[in-house]
Order: structure tokens, then sequence, then C-alpha cells
């Protein structure tokens, strides 16, 4: 099996340790990993704050540089939301057929880590390691959108010595909303504090997620209130071994 | 804790302030707060349950989404019908191409029947109008008579919400306006002894005032009928008392057919209120001599709505049948709850009615008061894909910066512009994260992390931490390790 990792631009920049999970992780499950260095970004930022024409110049980039690719995985939900609900609609306005038949190829082919794991390569077990107590933050896109549904939950259940500890009130937003925490900040970061509360009930160690953007905001603002619960991406639990130990 | 549910709310979006402002009033009111949250939460697990007792609720909003597309699609022809057949049985129909057109037409109506004193069952599309303050101005004392509507009359506030609209008004404080404003000092909180005030408040009106405003939930076209559902029956006594009976609808509230109203009646009950179906049912059908009122007008108010439907995507916006559930559901209402959008229509379905009705002039930071989080779409019965109208709208404001010479002042447009320039090509993308990272060396402290920045950044910093960039970005990892395998 081979795959072509789509690494955001602000996991490259921001969290590339989630990057090098994501390269261990599947390694280890026999997947055979290449990296387009000309990538940069899917364009989800400018088209949420309602810059159309740079969204679709980057969406195409995308199509572009991953139309050959035997199947392409991203670690952020968020991103492939924008891809699936998102590229449509601005191809159709902005794009030429072209580009709207090499999209329609390549869409069945772009995965979120999560289904990679469960649809394409068919694992749940990934021989993860992780003794702590674990919460599951289930972003927007990666409920209402991807529709991931259990999942994560499944992927966690199998990893050794970790407690989920049930999260409430787990589709509501946590208030990033990518922008709108810097335009709306306040309402932002009210909704986080109501997430927040959620959270440490919850009495974890860790908050995790298949979004490190909820994460950034969530983990920002933990640091903050110097809270003692850490953030830290999926796949840098199912990358962790006994063996091998967490990811640097 | 002050008695005074909010300041004074302004909800004409030409004079309200913008959303983050607006915000600020509510959030730092934590009596409002609880009260939004309390009420939303409480509507929510009603909607839910009944939601989930139905087996087919999926194919009924596919339905229900069907039918007011497909009204939407033939909207003239249905209207046309409607007129023909409400004339046919005695109801007069005026068309208003605006507000003041509306207004004017209700008025000439009250100044025919010289009344000076009106009856009014909840219609949030007068409140759109702003016909309350023009009556009183041309001297007719216009009496609400939804329960929520006296509070926030008496109480001199503005609706919050268009299904429940004092939801951010607790029941002490709903007692408060009442002993002041009935006279009562003694009365209780029991909400036993407060319907009981407004009960007689009520009665006399009723039986004194012979003249009613109504809105309309839906207009069908097939009969000419209007329908108006209700939990109270104060608008049950709206509609048959007086002599003569005046609705105001949006041009969009048609139904084609009489028996679409067995999907809209069942998915509306549902979501709005958590209910099988609302305590009260109004369906009339032009006059009956004997029976009701004997003159009966409509007003079919454009106001901005045929701009809408004149747009492919925005269009899904007028399927609205004013449930209110995205309210219910929406994280960034239940903080701020409806006054902070400025429009009568607040939560995800204001957001994105409101700057169209005002065609994009007012209210362009209501596009923006989403975290576009999708919980709306989610619940919406009829599947207004609300996000997409947002995101869609949200471009319509940009052009609208495109075209001002100072853009490139706002710290946002510049940096998007610059992002752009940067995303477009990989070795520029990654001049800027070592730029990046050496700058926010600047800013970035002992602990690794950064508390404060500038400008923008400083929006981020003001709840949020933020951990200063790594010093290998992962294409970098990637290369040194690909490198080394070699």
């Amino acid at each position: 099996m081979h795959t072509s990792l789509f690494i955001t631009c602000y996991n490259d920049t921001l969290f590339p340790e989630t990057g090098r999970a994501v390269v261990r992780l599947l390694e280890r499950l026999g997947v055979s990993l290449d990296f387009k260095p000309k990538q940069t970004c899917c364009g989800q930022m400018h088209a949420n704050t309602g810059f159309r024409a740079e969204a679709f110049s980057q969406a195409k980039r995308f199509v572009r540089l991953y139309q050959d690719a035997e199947s392409v995985v991203i670690p952020s939900s968020s991103c492939v939301a924008m891809i699936r609900d998102q590229y449509p609609g601005l191809f159709q306005e902005l794009g030429n057929q072209e580009l709207r038949d090499q999209f329609a190829a390549l869409l069945p082919r772009v995965y979120e880590l999560s289904e990679f794991l469960i649809d394409k390569l068919g694992v749940e077990d990934v021989g993860a390691s992780f003794p702590h107590r674990v919460t599951y933050h289930a972003s927007c896109h990666g409920v209402r959108a991807l529709h991931l549904g259990d999942r994560p939950y499944r992927l966690l259940s199998k990893v050794r010595g970790l407690a989920q500890m049930p999260l409430a009130n787990t589709d509501r937003c946590c208030g990033f909303g990518g922008t709108f925490s810097i335009k709306n900040a306040e309402v932002s970061s009210a909704m986080m504090a109501t997430k927040l509360q959620d959270i440490v009930a919850t009495g974890a160690e860790y908050c995790t997620a298949l979004d490190n953007s909820c994460l950034m905001h969530l983990g920002g603002a933990i640091h903050r209130q110097y809270a003692s619960i850490k953030t830290i991406h999926l796949a840098e639990i199912l990358a962790t071994t006994e063996a091998e130990g967490a990811i640097a | 804790m002050s008695n005074t549910p909010t300041s004074h709310p302004i909800l004409d979006p030409a004079l309200a302030p913008t959303f983050p402002v607006a915000a600020l009033n509510v959030l730092r009111n934590p009596q409002l707060r609880l009260n939004v949250a309390h009420a939303t939460d409480i509507i929510q697990a009603k909607r839910g349950r009944l939601v989930a007792e139905k087996k087919d609720w999926q194919q009924l909003r596919t339905a229900a989404s069907g039918i007011r597309a497909h009204v939407l699609e033939n909207l003239g022809a249905y209207l046309e019908k409607f007129e023909e057949r409400c004339t046919a049985a005695g109801g007069v129909v005026h068309w208003a191409a605006d507000a003041a057109e509306a207004r004017q037409i209700i008025l000439e109506i009250l100044q025919e029947e010289k009344a000076s004193e009106v009856i009014k069952i909840k219609t949030m599309t007068s409140a759109e109008i702003q016909l309350n303050p023009f009556l009183e101005a041309a001297g007719i004392k216009a009496f609400e008579t939804d329960l929520a509507e006296i509070i926030l009359q008496l109480g001199k506030d503005e609706p919050s919400h268009i299904v429940v609209p004092a939801l951010h008004v607790n029941r002490s404080q709903v007692r408060e306006i009442f002993a002041r404003t009935m006279g009562l000092p003694n009365l209780s909180d029991d909400p036993h002894a407060l319907t009981d005030a407004a009960r007689h408040y009520l009665r006399r009106k009723f039986l004194d005032i012979p003249t009613a405003i109504s809105g309309a939930n839906f207009l069908v076209a097939e009969t000419g009928s209007v329908a108006i559902v209700e939990s109270e029956g104060n608008g049950r006594m709206c509609l048959t008392l007086p002599r003569t009976l005046i609705t105001l609808a949006g041009i969009e509230k048609i139904l084609p057919r009489f028996q679409d109203l067995e999907v809209m009646l069942q998915i509306l009950a549902r979501s709005a209120t958590g209910e099988r179906m609302n305590p009260y049912n109004s369906l009339w059908t032009g006059v009956t001599h004997g029976d009701g009122p004997e003159r009966f007008h409509v007003i079919l108010l454009d106001n901005g709505r045929s701009g809408i439907l004149s747009r492919p995507v925005e269009r899904q916006t007028l399927k609205c049948i004013r449930c209110a559930a995205c309210m219910n559901a929406c994280p960034v209402y239940r903080q701020t709850g409806g006054h902070a959008y400025g429009s009568v229509y607040p939560g995800p379905i204001g957001a994105i009615l409101t700057p169209q009705l005002a065609q994009m002039h007012h209210a362009q930071s209501l596009p923006y008061a989403s975290s576009l989080c999708g919980a709306c779409y989610e619940v919406c019965p009829v599947k207004i894909n609300i996000p997409e109208v947002l995101i869609d709208l949200r471009a319509q404001v940009t052009n609208q910066e495109r075209r001002r010479l100072n853009r490139f002042l706002d710290p946002m447009y510049l940096g998007m512009k610059i992002a752009n320039l940067v995303f477009a090509r990989a070795w520029l993308f990654h001049a800027a994260q070592t730029l990046g990272r050496i700058g926010l060396r600047l800013f970035t402290g002992k602990d690794g992390w950064i508390h404060a920045l500038p400008s923008l950044g400083s929006r981020w910093t003001m709840t949020r931490d933020l951990r200063g960039l790594p010093n290998q970005t992962f294409h970098d990892w990637y290369a040194t390790r690909a490198k080394e395998s070699k």
C-alpha cells in the first residue's frame, strides 16, 4: 500500500510532531509514504474568511499536485472537510471542466487519518500503547462534515493501557473557527471556557482530537490557565508504542 | 443584580453596533448568559427527544426541504394563485415592496377602521418592518398579546429569539416587570400567578379592541388559506374576536397545497418547541359572515426577499420556516443570546437573513458571527446549508472590501493577500516559515510559549497562549530523513 501525505500548512509549521507520528504509524503498518515537497495549504482559511478567488488558486494547486496519487492521507479533519465540501462549489464557480473532472477522480482517494486506518487499511488495533486517561474532542468537522462516527473511539479502545474518559456535550464547538477566533475573539473565548469546563470535568490527563487547530485553541487556553491537562493529536497517541515510546 | 435584562438592545441593522461589539454587553452579563444557556438547553433536549421518536425524521426533512425549494422556484405563480383564491374567499390582498410600503398600507387600513388601538399576535415580520413605533408615532397604540411579547413590551425590551422572544428573561424578572407595570406589588413569581396576571391584563384588550394584526406561518396557495401555530391560545383570540384582521406575511411563506401542511406542521412543532403538535393550529380562508372577522387583509411583503431569490446559493435562506432550531443548537447564540445580532432575526438564520434583507449595506459583521461548526445545518428541518450561505456572504463582504482604497491598511485583508502569495509557491512558504520562526522568537518566553502578540495576534493572546514555533518544520525533518536513509 502506498499513500501520499498532505501534512497541511499549519501542521507543517506548528505541529511537526504530528507529521512525524503519522509517518511512524503508517510505516509501522506497512504503508509506504511519499511527501510532495511542493505542498502548501488547502485554502480553507481563505475560503472561510471570504477570499474565494484566493482559496480557488490553492484548491487548484492541491488537485494538480495530487491528481496522480494512489491515495492522499491528511491528519486534519477540517482540511479534509474543506476539500469535500467546498472544492466542488469553488470549481463549479471558478474552474473549468478539466479541473472538475480531475477533482472528481481524486476525491474518493482523499482520506482523513482515521478513515484511512479503518476504511482503507482495515485496522483498529495499530499496536499502540499509551497508559493514560484520555478524552476525545470530536471536532465539528470530524462529526458533522466527515461523519467520522465511532472511528476515533474504536482506534482509542485498542490502545494498550489507555482509559477513555467520556466528554460531555461532545459535539459542541470549542470556539476556534479559524479567523473567528480573531474576529470574534471574545465570543470564541466564551465558547472555549464552556468547552474547557467539560474537558477538565472528565478527569483526563490528555485531550486528543483529529484536528490540531482545535487543540491549538484549547491547548493555548489550558496553558494560559495552568490547567493540568495536555493536548495531543490522535496520531501521536497511535504512534506511541511500548518499544519506541512517545514521539519526540 | 439589575432587573433590566439588557441595556436597550438595538434591533435595527442600520443602527446596531457590530456583532463583536454588541456581544460584549452580553458576555459581561452572567445572569443573561445563564438564562439563555438554560432555556436553549431545555428546548434542545425536548427537540432531541421528539425528533428521536420519529423514525422517518430524515424523510420528513427531505420532504419539507423539497416542498420549500419547489415553492421558491415557482414563487411568482403560487403568489398569484394565493391572491386569486384569497380574494375569491373575501380577503383583500396587498403587495408591499418594502417596509415603508407595508407600514403605510397597515396605517391606511387602521385609519379607515378609525382604530386608535390594535391587538397583535406575535409576528416577527412586523418587528422586521418596525411597525409598533411607527403606529405609535401615528397615534395608534399596538398591544402585544403573546405572553413573551407582553413581557418585552411592558419591560421596554426587545425580542432575543424568534420563537421564544423573552428567552433571555427569567421568572423573577418577569415578576418584577408585571408587578411594576400592572400595579401588582404583591405578585409572586409562581407561574400560575404570573399567567393569571397576564390573563387579566389581556382579557379586557381582547374584548375591547376590534382590530388585530397577525403574521403567518404559512400561506396556502391552493386554497388561499392562512395558517398560524401557537402555544397559548392568545393568538386564536386575536384571530377570532376582532371585526378586522390584518395579516402581514413575507412572500416566501407560501405552501403549494393544503396537504403540504401535513409535513410542515409536524416538522415545525418538533423543531421549534419540541412538541408533537402545536397546541393551537389556526387555519382560515378569507371571511365567513357571522364567524370571525368580517374584514380580512393580507399584506405580502417583499422587503429584499426577491433579491435573495435571485442568487442561487443564497436562495435557500428563504426556505426558512422560522422554527429557531438553529439558534437553540448554536454554540455562539448560546453565549450571546439574540440581541447581539442587532436584528429581530438572531442566531444562525439571522446571520444569513439580516445582511441579505439589508442588501448587504448593513450587518456585514453577521456572516462572521459563526465558527462554522455546522450544528445549525444538522438540525434545520428544511436543510438550509447555513454554513455554505455564511461563507458565500463572507465572500460578498470581501468583494466589498476589494473595492476600498484603504483595504491594505486592514491587517486581516493584508494578511490574507500575503498568505495567498506565499501559499502559491512552496519556496516562498518555506521562507515565510523561517521568517515567522525568527520573528516570533522576539515574543517567545523562556518556557517556549508566546504569551502576548501585537496587532491582530493580540486578539489570540488575550485569552490563549501559543506554543513557540518548533525549530524544524515537518517538511524539513522529512527531507533530512530521506537524505539520511539513502
